[in-house]
């Protein structure tokens, strides 16, 4: 069978048929109805049918909350794992194993509380990955304590009377690494920005880091309502280099801020408007930074021979 | 060199030596002076030359401790004779102290016996007056204890070819030793020019210098002189300390990562492996914590890549929860335990078997795993490449217990001819076979088979929590108990295919001694010399721990009485508090009792040292009631 790719430029031949959506639908999601999951897990599926991702080739990587459940809603290779301890687990399966398409889903406690050290240096190692961060700022799972990256003031289970620290600002503190080279912002309700945004992230070189301001409609309803009503609560990013939207998706936006994605001190200054907007879009992308994956996988597939000769002619230094 | 070597061969033939069956040396410095890479080459030389070699590094605890310290005590032992040598031994019979404030704590250790010879650098005589009064002082009390005293100017013959006496001390006195103790000096010369190797030409040419300077001032200077007769041993010999032959074994077994932390004892275990594993087709990856090295070797091994984590018990503390995952998800994994003292930080240099049961146990729930002890450096060799096949095959972690002794310990051993069938077979990569699934579970032995990312068909989401054999969490109550069963069975399966342990000595008598790990040269050793004296006793070695070997239970029916020897903590009966029923026994002894329900003593201690034959010896004549040692 010969079909043509959607660019038009290509003509390859399939041995199966074209992957769709439910191709890589699994088992029916059991997050709560209105949950900001589902439209992320949809979003997930139409990126993969749209870049033809092999499924077995293809391994959704997790810890442990809400948003690590995700691994079981797609039909390819999946790890739940351990509470903050998705990307080690991912960096693993990346680094001896570059054929893999590797996706990090990691949720604001996982990745900034738990796994905050992993988080830092999976940044560094700079493997090509995407990393989906569902921020609800909130711990659901086990029904509503603080979360790291919950307003200052939260009531939850664990600060009945409202949290006393100050959030970590995920976008900000990756900014803040050595070598980090893509960071974006996105929210689960703009359909349109949330798939440009996983698709720029899928075709970058590096790790992708894209923090998706997510929807708890069970515990954090008063947090996000305004913002999805409130038109003027989101702050898109806009530049030909950044997450390019049709002109009608724009227009849907009040608010429109031009940033070269390649300028990483306004980068960091973007990061900053959180406090009085949500501000979305590419913050910074360098797709020169140093992979280590590149180190991972540079001495795959020497011969056994050749292998026992190295082992051999190292024993040599020991032989007496 | 080569003239010179040959005059002073030629005096030495005129010299008398005693013939000695065996010698045990230690040279002990502060840290920085190269004590241990001096005893490593006198063995390796030995070891050469054909004698058994057994080295024990005494190392302190801190890198620089306060120089001319008790604490600060850094050497080396070296134990070499004509036979094969498994253990430390007793006493030592020559030491040579680059100051004598470092052998308190040697002394304290009971490590020297009236006739010991000390070699002490006399430069100290010499000294600031405080330090002179303290060197005289040391001299007159080492001679109360009837030590042999030889006070040696290692200092003032050094500084005759080196600027800094510190950085030449330890060749001069290994030439030394070489005059003392017959070692060829040709050899000796390679094996200096193979440490210095990565030097340049001058820095080789002024330590072959101290050597041959060494070796000619012992040779006019010094009255005793000893030869030991060697074997000519059959087939090649490689000679190297635990942590080397592990590395071998990682690189023999096919493994392609090596994730790890940098922890004491450990981590010289992945210095020998950077040297050489990426053209062996591995890698190292030196994570940013223990949980990560342990999360990074799961992730690979999951991916269908061989991996091993290496590290020492604080780092399997940290390691457990994905150790716990790891045996309820069935991923191969190889992980070396390097023990050490503890509990905590413990003693980080030293050594210890504590962790049998906290590998057995330390998990959330009931994670049957598999456990491994090798008790010989061959055997840290080969046991990898057994972990590696059984992980596979057995869809588990498997450990290796190893500990600081066989870490350091440096012991020659049939060269191993490296096989392809040792390394892990290539990962099946085509097609799953329609309807297989991730956990199809054989009922009888709990075996499956595993699908690999790539692999088409067999896609699954791997999952910590209980599951079903589809991998899908489980909502059918009967699945947990069903999935737990499977898990298990796996080592029973396993525990049909292994041997009884064979025992060392009589089948049957008044005592039998039970250990593992490195401790068994050392018990061999006691009972050999117990039995000479007309004691029942005998030994047997336990390698498998879990699953634990078979037949244990009619083997100690023939025995009147029956203990574990051990280096991990346990109560003993005698001290005011302790009784029967509130005695905590050690490690082995514990297991074993629960495993056998026979009534096991245990003999262990935790002083940071490997057992010694004599320490063993006098516990066998307060049980057995015998007079064992002369």
């Amino acid at each position: 069978m010969i079909t043509l790719k959607p660019d038009f430029c290509d003509i390859e031949p399939l041995d199966g048929h074209l992957l769709s959506t439910d191709d890589y639908a699994s088992s029916e999601a059991r997050w709560c109805s209105g949950c900001g999951a589902h439209t992320i897990l949809h979003s997930v599926q139409k990126l993969c049918s749209d870049e033809q991702l092999p499924p077995e080739k293809t391994v959704f990587v997790s810890g442990i909350g809400c948003s690590s459940r995700f691994p079981h809603y797609m039909k390819t290779y999946g790890f739940h794992g351990l509470h903050g301890r998705a990307f080690p687990v991912a960096s693993g399966v990346k680094f001896r194993r570059p054929d893999l398409n590797v996706f990090v889903i990691t949720g604001d406690g996982d990745c900034c509380s738990i796994g905050a050290g992993h988080w830092v240096h999976a940044i560094r190692y700079n493997m090509k990955m995407v990393v989906l961060l569902f921020d609800n700022s909130i711990y659901g799972l086990t029904k509503k304590q603080t979360s790291p990256t919950s307003p200052i003031g939260t009531v939850s289970n664990t600060h009945p009377t409202g949290s006393v620290l100050p959030p970590i600002n995920p976008i900000q503190a990756t900014l803040g690494l050595p070598n980090v080279s893509f960071v974006a912002q996105t929210v689960d309700w703009k359909l349109a920005h949330l798939e440009a945004t996983l698709k720029k992230a899928f075709d970058h070189p590096g790790l992708a880091f894209v923090r998706i301001v997510q929807r708890c409609p069970v515990w954090m309803r008063d947090t996000y309502e305004p913002t999805v009503k409130d038109p003027n609560a989101i702050t898109v990013l806009h530049h030909d280099e950044g997450i390019v939207l049709g002109e009608d998706a724009l227009k849907k936006f009040r608010h429109v801020k031009d940033h070269d994605p390649a300028d990483i001190v306004k980068a960091r200054e973007v990061a900053e408007l959180v406090k009085t907007t949500t501000p979305i879009g590419l913050f910074y992308q360098n797709k020169n930074a140093s992979r280590y994956d590149e180190y991972g996988a540079h001495n795959l597939g020497i011969s056994v021979e050749d292998r026992i000769d190295a082992i051999n002619s190292h024993m040599d230094k020991y032989a007496i | 060199m080569s003239t010179s070597s040959e005059t002073i061969n030629s005096a030495t033939s005129t010299i008398k030596r005693d013939k000695i069956k065996e010698a045990v040396i230690e040279i002990v410095s502060d840290s920085g002076e190269g004590a241990q890479k001096c005893g490593q080459s006198l063995g390796t030389i030995s070891a050469k030359m054909g004698n058994g070699v057994w080295t024990v590094e005494i190392i302190p605890a801190e890198i620089r401790p306060p120089a001319r310290s008790k604490a600060g005590a850094s050497g080396i032992r070296v134990r070499m004779g004509s036979n094969k040598i498994t253990n430390m031994g007793d006493h030592a019979d020559m030491v040579v102290a680059l100051n004598e404030q470092v052998l308190y704590g040697r002394i304290d250790q009971n490590a020297y016996k009236p006739g010991t010879y000390l070699l002490i650098e006399n430069k100290w005589a010499t000294h600031t007056e405080e330090t002179k009064v303290a060197y005289e002082q040391s001299l007159l009390k080492f001679k109360e204890l009837g030590y042999i005293i030889h006070e040696i100017p290692m200092e003032k013959e050094c500084l005759k070819y080196v600027s800094d006496a510190r950085k030449g001390k330890n060749m001069w006195v290994l030439g030394l030793l070489c005059n003392v103790y017959d070692r060829d000096l040709t050899i000796a010369a390679e094996q200096v020019k193979s440490i210095f190797s990565k030097k340049s030409d001058e820095v080789i040419q002024s330590n072959l210098d101290l050597l041959h300077a060494g070796y000619k001032w012992a040779n006019e200077n010094l009255s005793m002189h000893f030869t030991i007769p060697s074997k000519p041993s059959e087939g090649e010999y490689v000679v190297m300390n635990g942590n080397e032959a592990v590395s071998l074994g990682v690189m023999a077994a096919g493994i392609e990562l090596c994730s790890m932390y940098p922890i004491t004892p450990a981590t010289s275990a992945s210095h020998a492996l950077a040297e050489t594993i990426e053209s062996a087709g591995g890698i190292i990856h030196q994570a940013e914590d223990e949980i990560a090295a342990i999360g990074f070797a799961i992730g690979a091994s999951y991916a269908g890549k061989t991996a091993v984590t290496i590290t020492s018990g604080p780092g399997i503390a940290l390691k457990t929860e994905f150790i716990g995952l790891a045996v309820m998800a069935e991923i191969p994994l190889v992980i070396i335990d390097v023990q050490r003292g503890g509990p905590s930080t413990g003693l980080p240099t030293k050594v210890e078997q504590g962790d049998l049961l906290s590998v057995l146990y330390g998990a959330a729930g009931d994670a049957p795993k598999i456990i491994l002890a090798p008790a010989t450096i061959e055997e840290c060799f080969h046991y990898v490449i057994l972990a590696r096949k059984l992980a596979e095959s057995f869809r588990s972690p498997v450990f290796v217990l190893t500990n600081a002794n066989l870490a350091t310990g440096v012991q020659p051993f049939p060269r191993p001819n490296i096989k392809s069938a040792w390394f892990s077979d290539p990962i099946d990569q085509s097609k799953w076979k329609e309807g297989v699934k991730a956990y199809d579970w054989d009922p009888q032995t709990g075996l499956s088979k595993r699908p690999i990312p790539g692999q088409k068909g067999g896609m699954y989401t791997l999952t910590g929590l209980a599951h079903d054999e589809e991998s899908h969490v489980a909502y059918d109550p009967a699945i947990n108990q069903r999935a737990a069963e499977s898990r298990s069975r796996k080592l029973a399966a396993l525990k049909q295919t292994l041997k009884e342990p064979i025992i060392n000595g009589d089948q049957s008598g008044d005592l039998l001694l039970v250990g593992w790990g490195s401790t068994k040269g050392a018990i061999e050793e006691a009972v050999e010399r117990a039995r000479e004296k007309g004691a029942k006793v005998s030994s047997l070695h336990i390698h498998f721990m879990s699953p634990m070997e078979p037949g244990l239970k009619p083997i100690f029916d023939k025995f009147k009485k029956v203990m574990t020897v051990e280096i991990n903590y346990s109560d003993t009966i005698g001290n005011p508090l302790i009784t029967k029923e509130n005695r905590r026994y050690a490690q082995l002894a514990w297991y074993l009792r629960a495993e056998t329900l026979t009534d096991i003593d245990c003999f262990s201690n935790v002083y940071g040292q490997p057992l010694s034959p004599i320490k063993i010896l006098q516990m066998l004549e307060k049980t057995l009631d015998l007079n064992l040692i002369e």
